[in-house]
């Protein structure tokens, strides 16, 4: 099949982008869509123009490295995929798609579909973690976990980090990410002695990284290649009142960290 | 070069503990004083800066990626082996140990395996403290599961993607040093070169890969944890930026190589579709514990699977072993599947593939069982074939999965250049010829955690060092062989594109050093890869420039390695004359087509020294020694 491709390019993250046409030639329904890319790229390189630039890394759909929208789609139409492991048979001959980066003022484009994603990880570095150094962990079976919260806060650990979430937001809102992360620690019994501060700092930090504020639309549960689930934002929320009263009634003995 | 093992001495279950007795000590108060760069973040860089964090020491990190939780040790699905022995089933570290050198084909270390065993539990008990969501029994307490190469159950998981979770917990024991400022990290930064003053390595030399900045990076012991070499051979299940740069050119500054022709080939792949295959997927080996494997009996059968019936249908692995059928080793089973297709009985395009077929599955316990079983595989597999496996048999083929080699360390660690230590798949230390499932992950984090931050301090306690910093000489004469690499690659010009080479290479590799090899592929091969270098170097085309961004730029320099790098994996091959787990020679195989080993002459662990592009490496020889556990002749039939 044949598609037509308007491409975001932008060379340097200050600059001026624009959308650039190319023509994709006897796709394979076979091919990835990044591989429908690398093929769209060896063409630009041997005519010599530079190639797009977009991040990828393990191409299973694992690893977070990969994204961008797809015709307004964060990673493209398929539910549940990220777009390395989106294949063109869910394309057809004659489509015209358009490519851009995620669009948010904490992801700066770094160049064509690439952006700038470490507020991520200053949101996991202000307390995305259980503050246990090596060493000192006690006998693994010695703290038990229900089922039941062992495989909800595997829910939320699936997250890749990929930052569709945010793509798709309106609002720009990192929402959906820090719930995940709050969820994953928060439900098991390690993450209990730092379950309130943590979602104090790490709420605080996304703010500060210009992540907008959640107003529950959703978008972001729906373009979540690992259909995160919304309501560890309705969590996310309770932890984050309680926190807040807490925080309040501590601060008179002076006792609470934050 | 002089190979010294510095194995301790005494009986094997004490070796570690004397040696931890007997290693000295770095006082708190001095840690800070000393700087340690780390590179790589995957399971063993991340949870070896951490831990060197917490202990005190001035760390520095780098990656390639965009952040340090996207290494490939994110994509490991099945789990990670300890000897809990939770199940009452007869496992101990005696056991673990024992199965994992066996597994290994009597290729490995005894000393480092043991160890390995012994920490194994610790790993479990330090990843559940940070939070990993391990499975659980409705009881609460964890979940094991059975895998490849061993009797009892100790394989701790979390869903399909135990990697990820580990990882993630190495990721935010990262993060809270990071907060803290006891690490640096550098993302999207490559280590383009090791520098190594008065004989130890006292730094790096870095590319910025967002703004194209050259930098140099100084510090009393560099520690490396870069992954394998699988993607030598183009298509492999690593992630597209899995590279040897960082090892290849520590050994070309005197680090020697071990063992580089030790690949592991993994059985169940999704095969390859056409020219434009950029990688390959894994699909987990607990598959073949319901799906019978299977091609056409008749050469160049063309019709559909549920058109032949059973008597023109050759399950080839329940009649050649009878009594392991489908569960033979990963070796074994890839073999066996290569030998049908060089016979033209092969299946779909191209004829690389056989069939793993889940029909007598789904009859004897009903589509839902399978669903309930494989759901989530069976999934990605439709997502990325288009085909529904519960109604067409899937299609698989071998592909290359993980590296046993990599550079020489002792029991401590230590490459061949004092202050390099190297940790993970990048060394070539536990898994001997052959690597047992769901053991990579707990190598990677028993050398992170638990092993070199206690014989880092070792090496720090005792060396002499005058400060140095990145202004020095050595820093930068090596930062300007950096930047007139970069500028040959962009001035080149040529007609040809950094992937079409690769891909000329992986093929070249996959033909004549992959599942089976035999000298006189070898010989040839050896010819074939100089000629490929100098059309590299002649006829490359690398467009933009050094500055910003470069993708291209990037890749030229990591095949540009891989493309000297493949030339030492071949020669090892053919110096290796005998057949032993994955390295799989032809000439040496029993009259049944098994691997032969020779025990006589080649029980030793091959590591190379560097002596130029295209000249004769030295060979060194550390021989192995087996006090424990006898060596016999594995056999699935």
């Amino acid at each position: 099949m044949n598609l037509t491709l308007h491409v975001w390019r932008q060379t340097r993250a200050h600059g001026q982008g624009s959308f650039v046409q190319y023509e994709a030639r006897d796709v394979s329904p076979d091919m990835s869509f990044l591989e429908m890319l690398d093929v769209v790229n060896e063409g630009l390189i041997t005519r010599g123009e530079e190639p797009i630039a977009f991040d990828h890394d393990c191409r299973e759909g694992i690893c977070g490295m990969c994204g961008f929208v797809i015709n307004g789609i964060a990673h493209g139409p398929r539910r549940g995929t990220t777009v390395c492991q989106l294949h063109m048979r869910s394309f057809k001959d004659g489509d015209t798609l358009y490519l851009e980066p995620w669009r948010a003022k904490a992801f700066p484009v770094i160049k064509d579909l690439i952006v700038n994603r470490s507020a991520f990880d200053r949101i996991i570095q202000s307390g995305g973690f259980i503050s246990v150094s090596t060493g000192g962990a006690p006998e693994a079976n010695s703290l038990p976990v229900s089922k039941e919260d062992a495989e909800l806060s595997m829910d939320a650990a699936e997250c890749i980090g990929c930052g569709a979430c945010v793509a798709a937001c309106p609002n720009a809102s990192a929402m959906l990410y820090t719930a995940a992360k709050v969820s994953h620690l928060g439900l098991l019994p390690q993450g209990q002695p730092e379950r309130y501060q943590r979602v104090l700092s790490m709420m605080a930090r996304a703010e500060q990284e210009g992540f907008g504020s959640c107003t529950n639309i959703g978008e972001c549960e729906a373009a979540c290649p690992k259909a995160i689930s919304l309501d560890f934002i309705g969590r996310l929320n309770r932890d984050f009142i309680k926190a807040s009263f807490l925080k309040g009634s501590k601060a008179s003995r002076k006792s609470w960290a934050g | 070069m002089e190979l010294r093992a510095n194995v301790p001495a005494g009986p094997i279950d004490r070796k570690w503990d004397t040696h931890r007795f007997e290693m000295k000590l770095v006082n708190p108060a001095n840690k800070r004083r000393f700087d340690i760069i780390v590179v790589g973040s995957g399971l063993a860089g991340a949870s070896a800066a951490a831990s060197l964090a917490e202990l005190g020491y001035q760390v520095k990190c780098f990656c390639f990626q965009d952040s340090p939780r996207r290494a490939h040790s994110i994509a490991a699905q099945g789990g990670i082996n300890a000897a809990k022995n939770y199940r009452n089933d007869g496992d101990s570290v005696y056991r673990l140990f024992y199965d994992t050198v066996k597994g290994g084909d009597y290729r490995s270390r005894e000393a480092n395996v043991h160890r390995l065993a012994q920490i194994s539990v610790h790993i479990i008990d330090q990843c559940v403290a940070q939070g990993v969501p391990f499975a659980r029994e409705y009881s609460g307490l964890l979940d094991t599961r059975s895998f490849g190469g061993a009797q009892v159950s100790r394989t701790f998981y979390c869903r399909g993607q135990t990697g990820q979770q580990l990882l993630l917990g190495a990721y935010q024991a990262l993060a809270r040093q990071i907060n803290v400022g006891q690490v640096q990290m550098y993302p999207r930064t490559e280590m383009l070169d090791l520098v190594v003053i008065n004989g130890q390595a006292r730094g790096i030399v870095t590319r910025d890969l967002m703004t194209g900045e050259i930098a140099s990076h100084a510090a009393d012991a560099v520690v490396l944890g870069t992954g394998g070499y699988s993607n030598a051979f183009y298509l492999s299940t690593n992630a597209k930026g899995c590279n040897v740069t960082a090892i290849w050119r520590a050994h070309k500054r005197g680090a020697a190589f071990a063992n580089p022709c030790f690949t592991q080939i993994h059985p169940t792949c999704i095969p390859v579709t056409g020219e434009h295959q950029s990688k390959l997927t894994l699909m987990s080996e607990s598959l073949r514990n319901d799906g019978r494997i299977w091609v056409p009996k008749k050469k160049g059968d063309t019709r559909l699977p549920d058109q032949i019936p059973a008597e023109d249908r050759d399950y080839f692995l329940e009649r050649i072993y009878p009594s392991y059928g489908n569960l033979v080793p990963r070796d074994v089973g890839s073999r066996a599947a290569k030998r049908v297709c060089d016979e033209s009985r092969g299946v779909g395009p191209g004829g690389q593939g056989v069939y793993l077929d889940f029909g007598d599955a789904i009859k004897r316990l009903g589509e839902h069982v399978i669903r309930e079983r494989y759901g989530n595989l069976f999934e990605m597999y439709e997502r990325i074939t288009g085909e529904n496996p519960y109604n067409v048999p899937m299609r698989i083929y071998p592909a290359i999965h993980y590296t046993m080699g990599g550079l020489w360390v002792d029991y401590n660690l230590m490459s061949t250049i004092p202050g390099l230590y190297v940790v993970g798949e990048a060394n070539f230390s536990d898994h001997g010829a052959n690597r047992l499932g769901a053991s990579a992950l707990m190598q990677g984090l028993a050398d992170g955690y638990f092993i070199l931050p206690y014989t880092i301090g070792d090496y720090l306690a005792q060396a002499m060092f005058p400060k140095v910093d990145a202004n020095h000489a050595a820093f930068q004469a090596v930062e300007g062989e950096a930047r007139e690499n970069i500028n040959r690659f962009l001035g080149i010009k040529g007609k040809r594109t950094v992937d079409s080479i690769h891909r000329e290479l992986g093929r070249l590799l996959w033909d004549y050093c992959g599942m089976a090899r035999n000298a006189t592929g070898l010989k040839d091969i050896l010819q074939k890869i100089p000629e490929l270098r100098e059309e590299f170097w002649h006829n490359v085309l690398v467009p933009g420039d050094q500055e910003g961004l470069n993708q291209s730029l990037e890749k030229a320099g990591r095949v540009a390695d891989f493309l000297e790098f493949a030339e030492l994996m071949c020669t090892d091959a053919l110096e290796r004359n005998e057949s032993c787990g994955a390295h799989f020679r032809e000439e040496y195989q029993t009259p049944e087509g098994e691997p032969l080993r020779d025990d006589l002459n080649c029980c030793h662990v091959a590591a190379w020294e560097f002596t130029g592009v295209g000249k004769t490496p030295i060979l060194h020889k550390e021989p192995l020694t087996f006090e424990n556990v006898h060596l016999t002749q594995r056999s699935y039939k």
